[in-house]
């Protein structure tokens, strides 16, 4: 309906639930929202007529982020008290 | 001494799910799709810009049959290089580190370029194997050292990618550990390291760029040699 058509940036946060429910989480459905949120961010941000560094910038800080997050298990355990 | 340097180069795993993949993947994301339009955007006109100017450089001393290596050159060169920038941000994995991706990538392409070398002029690829104006008793010896020289292409090409790219991690991790531990105790040699860490971080810069052409160049110098 109407609800599946909108899009998640427009949503109210009450409507989150049923909006999840009108997802399609099958591979395609999910690699399709993936390239889909791909295409927006890349319209927004970087495929613009005077664009600067600040649209690739953001998407490296967050593959930095990204990058933090998959290894904090492992940084969390490195002790300090390095004895020289 | 603790040996936890080396587990920035340990394959990053999460729950058990290798990342690496997804590590190689990412730099796809910086390369803008091509749009047919006359004027794109910034960043595609730069990177097109890039393209051009190291496939215009790879291509100018091959002959008409090397120019079908063209887009395997141009895209090895792409990945290698934005792997290896991207590796230098901050908490990221390198996957140019491994030698076993390094020597996936020279093995076959150095086989390939052999490989086509004895097939389409056998006796121009083995005529290689000695030098012009070589003293004939030397000759025995000298296609040995030649042979030598030849089989062991794909292991430097390989290993000079990995080593230069893990001896530059693993610096930057020693001296940022120096600086951030003589903080507290000697502020001012903390300033010195800092800068001497300054100085490395634009070496390494460099380096990720070099090592990259260095590869590729190789690559097109064997292919040169065979074609």
């Amino acid at each position: 309906g109407p609800l599946s058509e909108q899009r998640l940036m427009d949503m109210k946060l009450g409507q989150l639930p049923m909006w999840l429910a009108t997802c399609d989480f099958s591979p395609r459905g999910l690699l399709g929202g993936v390239q889909k949120a791909w295409s927006s961010y890349y319209d927004k941000y970087i495929n613009v007529k005077r664009g600067g560094p600040a649209g690739i910038s953001m998407l490296l800080a967050g593959y930095c982020l990204l990058s933090y997050g998959w290894n904090y298990q492992h940084i969390s355990k490195i002790s300090f008290l390095v004895s020289i | 001494m603790n040996l936890s340097f080396f587990d920035q180069f340990a394959s990053p795993c999460l729950l058990g799910i290798p990342l690496i993949l997804l590590s190689m993947l990412f730099p796809y994301l910086l390369i803008s799709p091509q749009d047919n339009r006359w004027l794109s955007n910034r960043l595609s006109t730069l990177q097109l810009w890039f393209i051009n100017l190291i496939t215009k450089q790879l291509m100018l001393p091959l002959n008409k049959n090397g120019h079908k290596w063209a887009l395997i050159l141009t895209s090895l060169m792409t990945f290698l290089l934005l792997t290896n920038l991207l590796g230098l941000l901050p908490y990221t994995f390198t996957p140019t580190t491994q030698l076993s991706m390094n020597m996936a990538l020279a093995l076959p392409l150095w086989l390939a370029t052999l490989l086509t070398g004895l097939r389409n002029q056998p006796s121009i690829s083995l005529g290689h194997l000695l030098p012009e104006g070589t003293p004939t008793p030397l000759i025995p010896a000298l296609i040995l050292i030649e042979t030598t020289s030849l089989l062991i292409r794909p292991l430097a090409l390989g290993v000079r990618l990995t080593a230069n790219l893990t001896a530059g991690h693993l610096l930057i991790q020693l001296i940022a550990t120096a600086t951030s531990v003589l903080l507290p105790i000697l502020p001012s040699v903390s300033i010195l390291t800092a800068l001497i860490l300054l100085l490395l971080t634009i070496l390494e810069v460099a380096v990720a760029m070099i090592q990259a052409y260095v590869f590729v160049l190789l690559l097109s110098l064997y292919l040169q040699e065979n074609i």
